[in-house]
């Protein structure tokens, strides 16, 4: 068994699958970190995911560039982030409702438009996703070369975004104010800041986050959309950015982690599948997720303001 | 704009803003019709035949409302007292797959005690799926939210197993369903030769114990108070963990109802397509209900028509059948509005 891992861990292909599965993770975790860090719990991921999945792939199905196709997923995740923003940000509704809401107002109004685009279609149709690009010398050398740098560019612009999202968040005045709509909200009015205002934008960068997170599902992992296909993955994230204590750069530590795990759960899967049924194999993730949760529960520190909705002129 | 808080609300309005908001998503539902091609006149109509047109049409509505009606109740009671409680669909597969451990053949009674003791065993298996969760939260302040959810995806996992694996009825001629619920153990059925069965009487005497319950017992008054302020209610002497754990109880074990009357009212035995999304159903239900246990059966009802009636609409006029889920989602962000508009003003303009 020791030995069964470490050849697991020389082998390039599971490096590779990490990585793979790290994306859409990544990506999630980071647009909920940013609305987290504004004050706003964002429920709505799991459905701001499968619409992302689902408009960026019909772009692309529909003509478009792949660039264009992430643009259209980014800016619709937006949109679903404003409408999020007009519940709980404008109106002060109740943040769990309103997510769960945008959750099954989503992937709903998603599945019904891919019902209206395609009729009967019983196995779905592909697109070109994202191809492996070739990097000169890179992507030749031994072992790193299939695990690193064989990869589409979607995969390297989701981790791009760590440090953009780290430079966003701690060197810009909108990242500061963030964090402040976060922690205390009165010292930003008092600041003459608009909370509302910058609540909305988390909330619209974040959820365009999301979306790309569901596209790189379509468009790079995959290259159709099928339903339920972004199972859950929302919900893990949520409890990664717990995990990551609200830090982008503990978020890929977590995102990679958990992508190992579930890269190691599939090829035990493979070896073991004999005696273990697959059910408990794919239970894997979810349960880990859970304990994640229970073992940082102790040092985590929510944003103060979290799910507390801000009010002009109220004392809180 | 600005919110200002009323100081009283006109009887009129909680009723007006609540229709109103079924009157938006209709509104929303017909352009979702246009946008299929499709006429959406002839589409409320086939809409109303299909939940309304004949005697099984009635039954069929009534059939659908029941598990609507324990999961709306399930998310009332634990939004009530701020518990968030969103694993309802893992908590009925519990209760489901209690049902048939205990009811496909394992112990044989009349039916005067195995029906009582089959919903029993569901309650109880239902609470405890959901028991962790409300012990996590509150000694190790682990978010409910994100672990009841995560629970639906195991618990699935584990119906799945269980109905391929060891619990596979030898006689299914291959469809990974369990055996049947022995006959004593089968709700008998209210209106007969249709699919309404005695599940939807339970139901509605729940939602009347619930509301009991909730209006005339000290534990009733605490999972509100302590929804409504729990620093407050820990002063006035309330045991804010005793309280969620109760609350927890009830709406886990009512959430595993919905499994049992499901398995041995509905099918007869357990699948996994045993619910199509009732637990986030419920959701919709209890919002729309106004948390209230007697107005999550109106609106379990209502929502029930939109399922039966939309499917049936949906072959009428060649609408995908996903328009029932876009127009229980739509129910509930229209209804959190008119919430909103319930309890404030809204002022537009910036002048303040």
């Amino acid at each position: 068994m020791a030995l069964d891992l470490l050849e697991l861990l020389i082998n390039s292909g599971f490096w590779a699958a990490t990585i793979r599965i790290a994306c859409p993770l990544l990506l999630a975790t980071l647009g909920e970190l940013i609305c987290e860090r504004a004050g706003i719990l964002n429920l709505g991921i799991e459905g701001i995911m499968t619409i992302g999945a689902l408009v960026g792939w019909t772009a692309v199905y529909l003509g478009a560039e792949l660039s264009t196709g992430i643009l259209v997923a980014a800016l619709v995740g937006a949109s679903f982030g404003f409408l999020h923003a007009l519940f709980s940000v404008h109106l002060g509704a109740s943040q769990h409702v309103t997510g769960i809401g945008i959750t099954l107002f989503a992937s709903s109004i998603g599945y019904y438009s891919f019902r209206i685009l395609l009729p009967s279609s019983t196995t779905p149709p592909k697109i070109e996703a994202f191809q492996p690009l070739d990097i000169p010398f890179l992507s030749d050398i031994p072992f790193f070369g299939i695990a690193l740098f064989q990869h589409t560019s979607f995969t390297y612009l989701a981790f791009l975004l760590v440090p953009i999202v780290f430079w966003l968040m701690n060197k810009t005045p909108l990242g500061l104010a963030i964090k402040v709509a976060g922690e205390n909200p009165m010292a930003l009015e008092a600041q003459g800041v608009d909370v509302l205002f910058i609540r909305t934008v988390a909330l619209m960068i974040g959820s365009s986050l999301m979306a790309l997170g569901g596209a790189y599902l379509t468009m790079s992992a995959f290259d159709a959309f099928y339903f339920g296909m972004v199972n859950g993955r929302g919900w893990i994230a949520i409890a990664l950015v717990i995990f990551a204590s609200w830090q982008p750069f503990r978020a890929l530590l977590g995102a990679l982690l958990f992508a190992g795990l579930d890269a190691f759960q599939v090829r035990a899967q493979q070896l073991a599948g004999a005696f273990i049924a697959y059910q408990f194999f794919l239970m894997l993730p979810y349960l880990l997720s859970i304990a994640a949760m229970v073992l940082a529960a102790k040092s985590t520190q929510y944003p103060r303001a979290l799910l507390i909705p801000f009010r002009r002129g109220e004392r809180h | 704009m600005r919110l200002v808080e009323r100081e009283q609300t006109p009887a009129w309005l909680p009723w007006c803003a609540i229709l109103s908001s079924g009157f938006v998503t209709l509104i929303f539902a017909a352009l979702l019709i246009l946008a299929a091609g499709a006429s959406p006149l002839e589409g409320f109509l086939e809409l109303f035949k299909g939940a309304f047109g004949s005697k099984n049409a009635v039954a069929e509505t009534g059939a659908t409302a029941t598990p609507l009606i324990f999961t709306g109740l399930a998310a009332a009671i634990a939004f009530k007292a701020k518990f968030w409680n969103i694993g309802a669909e893992g908590q009925l597969y519990t209760g489901a797959l209690a049902t048939t451990y205990f009811g496909a053949g394992l112990f044989e009674f009349s039916a005067f005690i195995m029906i009582p003791f089959l919903i029993s065993v569901g309650f109880i298996f239902g609470a405890l799926a959901l028991l962790p969760m409300v012990l996590l939260r509150q000694f190790l302040r682990v978010d409910e939210v994100v672990t009841t959810l995560l629970m639906n995806f195991v618990i699935i996992l584990l119906v799945s197993y269980l109905l391929e694996g060891p619990w596979k009825d030898p006689y299914s001629l291959g469809w990974p369903q369990a055996s049947p619920i022995i006959d004593q153990g089968v709700l008998p059925q209210i209106l007969p030769r249709t699919r309404l069965h005695l599940g939807f009487a339970i139901a509605i005497l729940v939602a009347f114990i619930i509301w009991y319950i909730q209006t005339k017992t000290l534990f009733g008054y605490s999972s509100k108070a302590v929804g409504h302020n729990p620093s407050a209610a820990k002063h006035s002497g309330i045991s804010v963990t005793k309280t969620m754990i109760g609350v927890a109880v009830l709406s886990g074990g009512i959430a595993g109802l919905a499994g049992v009357s499901e398995t041995a009212g509905l099918k007869g035995y357990l699948t996994l397509d045993l619910s199509p999304g009732f637990g986030y159903t419920g959701i919709a239900v209890a919002m729309l209900g106004n948390l209230h246990p007697i107005g999550v059966i109106f609106s379990a009802l209502f929502i029930a028509v939109i399922y039966v009636g939309a499917d049936s609409m949906s072959r009428a006029i060649n609408v995908p059948s996903y328009l029932a889920d876009v127009i229980v989602a739509s129910t509930i962000l229209t209804v959190l509005i008119s919430l909103v508009v319930i309890k404030y003003k809204v002022n537009l303009g910036r002048k303040y």
